[in-house]
């Protein structure tokens, strides 16, 4: 594989651009492999990769019902922060972030990681306890955040109203390091990384049943015929239920749909993402100019991966009480994905019931940010058998045991 | 939008009417239960794509409680029916075999 480098585009930019490489093969499936990875979405790549850099392991197929990152990789709203309470989630996320930092350079591919900052707005006396609570957790953590006053974001956030008639801002948890990156990119970065070490990435190729001997996994049956396996990483958002299912066990996940859409572009105004809990929207500008804004998840089970019209309606009415300006901006688009909800609100990393099928799932509404993160840790678990410190307390049997990541109160709505 | 009618009152509602009260027909424990089955309480919810049952409260109408079945790909709506059942009626069921045939949904089909 060629590397990509300023010097490569000189010499394709001589040679009217007839050298660039397919990024990813796209060969048939064989007959077998160690290990199976179900799902190329970011997790499920990111798993792939790890797997290959840090532990060795190459004899590895990743399987995809339709393209590589066309699922939440590619319908989130791109944020990357870090500023959890519970020590459990600081730490996998802070992990996640830390990795995006450098991951253009590791994965020879821009990924367009932009640190410009997250603030999250406190706009009740409750949120500015919580957050300072907060940042205190932080602090303990090793995690870079720091609480400002309305002034400091009325310098960053020339465009926010900070005496809102409802909602007055009354300060701000600010990560100066917590970001955006381009989500298709960390797909395709990853992909290009897995094909590279001789990974086998095979898209439009559905999962149909997977086969065990006892309590043993074997392989699986997709459209493109059986596989066989030792060793299996079910990475697939939304619908890991349906898969769980086939392997035989059960998930405390539901799956329920979130939206967000897009402004028409307009010249720079924001450099920095802002999100509003209270009123739940969050608001970035993206590098070709639109107003990104993420709104709410459905409260009922859902696979149509389109939104409701009443959700953009609440989030945009919220958000225009904040941000005036926003008000005369027409909608370009809006889209769906389907997240799958734990009742403690945090992921799954963890072994199973079936020996050898290892799970990654429930990230609800804040899968993007910890795609790094979430792949190095079920790597090492799928590597060694036994989750590492970053996988531990994300297990399946915490939910019997009562071991709860209690984000629901502590992220609120925009996990 | 989903447009829910409710049972009690008879209004179809729509969504912003309604509020989601999560799976119907759950199986409840009394005391001397075991962790797991308070485990399948809590947090193992069925999670179909397909057929599925659930409670549902016409919080902006009414106010009462009912249970709706529904297709959680497609978002059809086959019925809803009283919340002071314990499964599904046979005519709900007679519905949505129509519209699915061979439908299963934990012990009911």
């Amino acid at each position: 594989m060629k590397r990509y480098s300023v010097f490569a585009i000189a010499r394709e930019g001589l040679r009217y651009h007839q050298g660039w490489e397919r990024a990813w093969r796209s060969p048939a499936p064989q007959k077998r492999y160690d290990t199976i990875i179900i799902g190329a979405g970011g997790h499920g790549l990111a798993t792939a990769y790890y797997l290959g850099k840090n532990h060795g392991i190459r004899n590895v197929a990743i399987i995809e019902k339709g393209w590589l990152g066309g699922g939440n990789t590619g319908r989130n709203t791109t944020i990357i922060r870090s500023n959890y309470l519970q020590d459990a989630s600081a730490a996998i996320y802070e992990k996640a972030r830390s990795l995006y930092e450098t991951l253009s350079q590791d994965l020879n591919y821009n990924v367009m990681f932009s640190p410009r900052g997250v603030m999250m707005l406190a706009q009740t006396q409750h949120e500015v306890r919580g957050y300072k609570r907060t940042v205190q957790a932080n602090l303990l953590q090793g995690v870079a955040t720091e609480w400002i006053e309305p002034a400091r974001v009325q310098e960053l956030v020339p465009i926010i109203s900070i005496s809102g008639p409802r909602y007055p801002v009354l300060g701000a948890i600010w990560q100066p390091r917590a970001g955006t990156a381009r989500h298709d990119a960390v797909a395709w970065g990853y992909a290009r990384a897995c094909s590279e070490m001789g990974m086998d990435i095979i898209q439009n190729c559905e999962v149909t049943g997977i086969d065990r001997d006892g309590d043993r996994v074997t392989g699986v049956q997709t459209t493109k015929g059986a596989i066989a396996c030792d060793r299996m990483g079910i990475v697939v958002a939304g619908h890991s239920g349906l898969l769980a299912q086939m392997a035989g066990f059960r998930l405390p996940v539901e799956s329920v749909a979130l939206q967000a859409l897009v402004s028409e572009p307009i010249k720079p105004c924001l450099d920095v993402v802002v999100m509003a809990n209270t009123v739940h929207g969050y608001l970035s500008q993206s590098d070709k100019g639109e107003m990104v804004i993420g709104g709410g998840a459905d409260g009922f089970n859902n696979y149509t991966q389109r939104g409701s019209f009443h959700h953009v309606e609440e989030t945009v009415r919220a958000l225009v009480e904040t941000f005036p300006m926003i008000s005369r901006l027409r909608m370009l688009r809006q889209w769906g994905g389907i997240v799958d909800m734990t009742g403690d609100r945090s992921a799954i990393i963890s072994k199973t019931p079936v020996r050898g099928v290892y799970i990654n799932c429930g990230w609800g509404t804040g899968g993007f940010k910890s795609i790094p993160g979430s792949g190095w840790a079920m790597a090492e678990l799928m590597a060694k058998g036994e989750p590492g410190p970053l996988a531990a307390p994300f297990s399946l049997t915490r939910f019997r045991e009562g071991q709860f990541i209690d984000e629901s109160v502590a992220a609120g709505v925009a996990h | 939008m989903l447009i829910l009618t409710c049972p009690n009152c008879g209004i179809a509602a729509e969504e912003t009417e309604l509020s989601p009260g999560g799976e119907a027909h759950l199986h409840r424990h009394g005391p001397g239960s075991s962790d797991g089955e308070f485990e399948e309480y809590l947090f193992l919810k069925e999670n179909p794509r397909g057929v599925h049952f659930e409670r549902w409260r016409h919080s902006h109408g009414c106010g009462k409680w009912f249970h709706a079945a529904r297709d959680t790909a497609t978002l059809q709506v086959f019925g809803t029916y009283s919340a002071q059942t314990t499964e599904p009626p046979q005519h709900i069921r007679d519905a949505i075999t129509a519209a699915r045939p061979g439908w299963r949904w934990r012990d009911f089909s």
